[in-house]
């Protein structure tokens, strides 16, 4: 079967909406597709209420910055126009970033979070959404050599 | 035979392709799915997801829908 892998790299909305679409499309051509989920991306994976774990003061500073999950995520560019953005998308019938999230995962696209990221950025599994992977560099790279299409995003 | 109508008409891409591949999977080789379509894009994206797939194009029209038939192969 045709494998592809993408690196979810970027937290920005847009680009995750990127993402999010060729992983659906990859899917829905058959493909087995996997989007490792790694630095800002990973951001998109997690829950949107706060999850009580124990942190450092560093680890929840930095947390309770950063976006939890792909509803609070920004655009890259005229970060201002954001929720405008989403209520043209949404008037136009695009797909929301969450909807593509679950449907991706729903056709099988297998999402792994890198672990050094989430141990950088103080991020902890039950933080982030049900039916991840959890893994580093090799199975990327494992992956990637037996994929016709590998993309960082 | 069966013949499954889908209507995906204001889905944007990647929907209308994801609706296909939903119902192909449901069906037995030889059935067909029409599928009525408003994203441009699908003109040619159902082309090429036919020659990935392997699955037949019976017919492709293209309109305001588009129409398309497809095979399972």
């Amino acid at each position: 079967m045709t494998k592809n892998a993408i690196i979810m790299f970027s937290g920005d909305f847009d680009k995750a909406m990127a993402g999010m679409i060729i992983a659906n499309g990859a899917a829905a051509m058959g493909n087995e597709v996997t989007v490792f989920f790694t630095f800002w991306g990973l951001n998109l994976l997690r829950k949107p209420g706060k999850v009580k774990v124990k942190k450092t003061t560093m680890d929840a500073m930095f947390g309770s910055m950063m976006p939890r999950g792909p509803e609070k995520a920004k655009l890259s560019k005229m970060t201002w126009a954001t929720g405008q953005m989403k209520k043209t998308m949404k008037r136009k019938h695009v797909q929301e970033i969450t909807e593509l999230m679950t449907q991706a995962q729903a056709m099988g696209v297998k999402f792994i979070a890198c672990t050094m990221s989430m141990d950088v950025m103080g991020i902890q599994k039950e933080e982030l959404i049900d039916g991840l992977e959890f893994a580093g560099v090799a199975t990327y790279i494992g992956t990637a050599d037996e994929s016709t299409i590998t993309l960082f995003i | 035979m069966a013949v499954k109508e889908i209507d995906a008409r204001g889905l944007q891409c990647p929907g209308p392709i994801v609706e296909v591949f939903k119902a192909i999977n449901a069906l037995k080789p030889g059935d067909e799915i029409r599928i009525q379509v408003t994203d441009r894009g699908f003109l040619e994206d159902v082309k090429t997801w036919c020659r990935k797939t392997g699955n037949v194009l019976v017919s492709l029209e293209d309109g305001q829908p588009i129409k398309a038939v497809i095979r399972k192969k």
